[in-house]
């Protein structure tokens, strides 16, 4: 059996969306600013793509712009706000636990004398309102809030923060990276008063190298890219027709039978960590006090810390029998120092290079938990037997 | 403008009788890395000199550089060839010459010609002093020294007329394949490759066996290692690389065997394991990135302990280097990049915090005991299971 859990990397193309895909490619496959019929057929799609997205978040068609993922997406939001309301101040909040798309933009920023704050969060990695209330100020341009972490699935008030952030100061520009979120929780921007969302199309199912961003459109930005002036001259660039068709297709899918799959995804959230608990030295992560089976986290990712094993190789243990796993995240994985998130949430020092995240999808079923489940029960007693000793 | 080369060798030009079976491996070698390059290429032996002569289009920069890679070469000619249109033409040929290669000519030269058509009109000493007034004529700015020229213009005169001054240097040594063949332990590090590179470059062909052990080095240190092997080969030519499956071995001596004797034990198991595969494909050594007290199992006690068991003489071209020397090697020949990602190696994933740095050959060997009920077995098993995967270029 072979069983991914690594979804929050990336995930696998539904087939309906590849072939989708393949016809806008190989048949359809005009240039939408062209002005002949090819070029107005492949518009067909791009219209499609927006009002796609424009119905599951309830915003306008004209407030969709796609990028070439989710990590341009977040570099749009915060350079462009930042640039094009700069008369109106340098300050920018975002948290100490946001993905690496939107932490080194804001460490970008500082560089070109931006002042930007991050907020601390606590033991399970969610930020605390009343130190965001405290922060916002009449500079304050822009807030990046993430919506789900990738490392740890907890959830930040996001619908609170937005609330607090246009009560404080209504100028402030509210931006949520919603790349885990999207998708797997139903987010309606204008609801939750979000000026800026990013979502990304390989992690729903959708192809990789298209993302998007909504921009409510009172929004001032400037652009980042510059050429042709597509997409009203916010993102130039020849549009990637068959990328945003494929991911309104894959949104389409997901959001169709959004309750049943919400409501299994979290069954088996709760069964596997029954199940890991059964287990002896763990620790599950980014959990709500109180609020054991997960309830406030996403339904897709439980980050666990095994005592004693590295997470290294837990990861290849559980790749000898075709699980496929990540250690911490895996934009980080390559990298070899520690993740953000881990350390912003304070845990035990030994348990940072011994966490292992798993990431459901809809395609994730009882049978393939159980194997997991089998596996590691397998396994740990025997990886703890040897171990680097002093 | 260049249509051939003149390939200098150094050292095999020195070697007696057996200097045609050195000349036939370097042109073999030259042969094999010009595959490489686009177009067609004649490379051939004449009077003590090697000819590598374009037949088309080519690319001057791709051959320079394939060419660099080829042991035994100590220098590359560039060489202009034209046909014998007379005297006064070939004087326009050297002064146009000049003037494309030399673009700053503020310098010294010095004519040096060779008349092998004993016909040509002109004798050598004439031909020298005319063309080397030609060019003073030409440009003025330029002086003669024959003692220590700055260019040395060489001029050959045979079917057709060859011009060449540049020598760009080669990584010299000699052509792989006149040595024999060598087992190089590799373990993705900075050393290993940088220790098979300067074994090669004496002319030996490469094997390298490398030590995987699941799960606790992954598919992408695997894949790390074939890297290196890779670039390694741009020198070499293919390299069969054993891949050995170490994971049980290690964990029985760490079952049995005091901690911080894990690694000395352990890599005399490694050594054992790549002398029975080097004996069994015709390998006449082992070779190693050691350097003296590199680390713990690198001191010389240690070696003395590695080294006990293995008839093959191990060669460690290493030891005498500091790190930042070996790093510089790493670097020109292009391993020092892939050597440094961070995946973890077999041999640092159960080191002990303090392994012993003096072993005792008498207390290894009765610690070895403890070993005996299964160690046999399984190393039969690693060797049963050794993947043999030919890395080269052109994969």
């Amino acid at each position: 059996m072979e069983v991914y859990l690594d979804n929050s990397a990336t995930t696998r193309v539904f087939p309906e969306v590849a072939e989708l895909m393949t016809k806008i490619m190989c048949v359809h496959y005009g240039n939408p600013s062209s002005l002949h019929m090819k070029g107005i057929e492949a518009e067909q799609y791009l219209i499609y793509a927006k009002q796609t997205f424009a119905k599951i978040l309830k915003v306008e068609e004209k407030e969709i712009f796609f990028t070439s993922g989710g990590t341009e997406a977040d570099n749009l939001a915060i350079m462009g706000c930042a640039m094009a309301n700069n008369r109106r101040g340098r300050h920018l909040i975002t948290t100490q636990v946001e993905h690496p798309a939107v932490l080194n933009t804001m460490r970008h920023m500082e560089s070109m004398g931006y002042r930007v704050t991050y907020l601390p969060v606590n033991a399970y990695g969610q930020i605390s309102l009343e130190e965001l209330r405290r922060q916002i100020r009449q500079d304050t341009i822009l807030v990046s809030i993430m919506h789900t972490n990738n490392e740890i699935g907890v959830l930040q008030p996001v619908e609170e923060a937005g609330e607090l952030i246009k009560r404080m100061n209504p100028d402030t520009l509210f931006h949520v990276d919603a790349v885990q979120g999207f998708g797997k929780a139903k987010i309606y921007p204008k609801k939750m008063r979000i000026d800026l969302l990013s979502a990304s199309g390989h992690k729903i199912h959708g192809p990789k190298g298209v993302g998007l961003l909504y921009i409510e459109d009172k929004v001032k930005i400037q652009p980042i890219v510059h050429g042709g002036g597509q997409q009203r001259n916010i993102r130039s660039g020849t549009d990637n027709v068959s990328g945003a068709a494929g991911m309104a297709k894959a949104a389409e899918l997901l959001y169709t039978h959004y309750e049943e799959d919400a409501k299994r995804l979290y069954e088996y959230k709760r069964y596997f960590m029954e199940g890991i608990r059964k287990l002896e030295g763990v620790w599950i992560n980014g959990l709500i006090p109180g609020m054991p089976d997960g309830e406030g986290t996403a339904p897709h990712i439980v980050s666990v810390s095994f005592g004693g094993i590295r997470s290294e190789v837990l990861l290849h243990a559980l790749e000898e029998d075709k699980i496929y796993v990540s250690a911490g995240s895996a934009c980080a994985a390559r990298k070899p120092q520690p993740s953000q998130t881990l350390k912003a949430i304070g845990i035990d020092k030994n348990l940072l290079e011994s966490t292992i995240r798993f990431s459901f999808s809809v395609y994730t079923t009882r049978e393939e938990i159980d194997y997991t489940l089998g596996k590691l029960y397998d396994k740990i007693p025997i990886l703890r037997k040897y171990t680097r000793k002093g | 403008m260049f249509t051939s080369f003149l390939i200098k060798y150094a050292e095999i030009g020195v070697k007696g009788k057996n200097r045609y079976l050195f000349e036939d491996a370097l042109v073999r070698q030259i042969k094999y890395a010009l595959k490489k390059c686009d177009g067609e290429y004649e490379v051939h032996k004449s009077q003590g000199r090697i000819y590598v002569e374009a037949l088309g289009e080519f690319d001057y920069d791709d051959v320079v550089d394939q060419l660099g890679k080829v042991f035994g070469i100590s220098g590359i000619c560039p060489v202009v060839s034209v046909e014998d249109e007379g005297f006064e033409k070939l004087c326009e040929t050297v002064i146009k010459y000049i003037a494309d290669v030399y673009p700053d000519r503020n310098k010294t030269f010095k004519v040096h010609s060779r008349r092998a058509r004993k016909n040509y009109p002109k004798e050598s000493m004439e031909i020298n002093a005319a063309l080397g007034e030609a060019v003073l004529g030409a440009y003025p700015e330029m002086s003669v020294d024959v003692h220590e020229p700055e260019i040395l213009l060489n001029i050959e005169i045979r079917e057709k007329i060859h011009i060449y001054s540049k020598v760009i240097p080669g990584p010299g040594g000699m052509p792989v394949g006149t040595g024999g063949k060598a087992m190089l332990l590799l373990s993705g590090g900075i050393d290993s490759p940088v220790a098979g590179y300067m074994i090669a470059k004496r002319g030996v062909k490469l094997d390298a066996v490398y030590f995987h052990a699941p799960p606790y080095t992954g598919e992408r240190a695997k894949q790390k290692v074939i890297d290196l092997a890779r670039i390694v080969s741009r020198y070499t030519g293919p390299i069969y690389l054993h891949v050995i499956s170490f994971t049980d071995i290690q964990l029985y001596i760490y079952d049995k065997c005091p901690h911080e004797e894990l690694t000395i034990i352990m890599r005399r198991y490694m050594m054992r394991i790549a002398e029975h595969i080097a004996q069994e494909t015709g390998c006449l050594g082992l070779i190693t990135g050691e350097s003296i007290g590199q680390v713990a199992s690198q001191t010389m006690s240690s070696m003395v302990a590695t080294n006990e068991v293995c008839e093959l003489p191990v060669y460690r071209p290493l030891i005498g280097f500091d790190k930042q020397e070996i790093v510089e090697v790493a670097e020109k020949i292009g391993t020092f990049e892939t050597s440094i990602l961070p995946f973890e190696d077999c041999c640092t994933i159960f080191v002990a915090k303090h392994p012993v740095t003096k072993p005792s050959l008498k207390v290894i060997r009765r610690h070895e005991h403890y070993l005996d009920e299964k160690i046999e077995e399984l190393v039969r098993t690693a060797l049963e299971t050794d993947e043999l995967i030919i890395v080269s270029e052109e994969q």
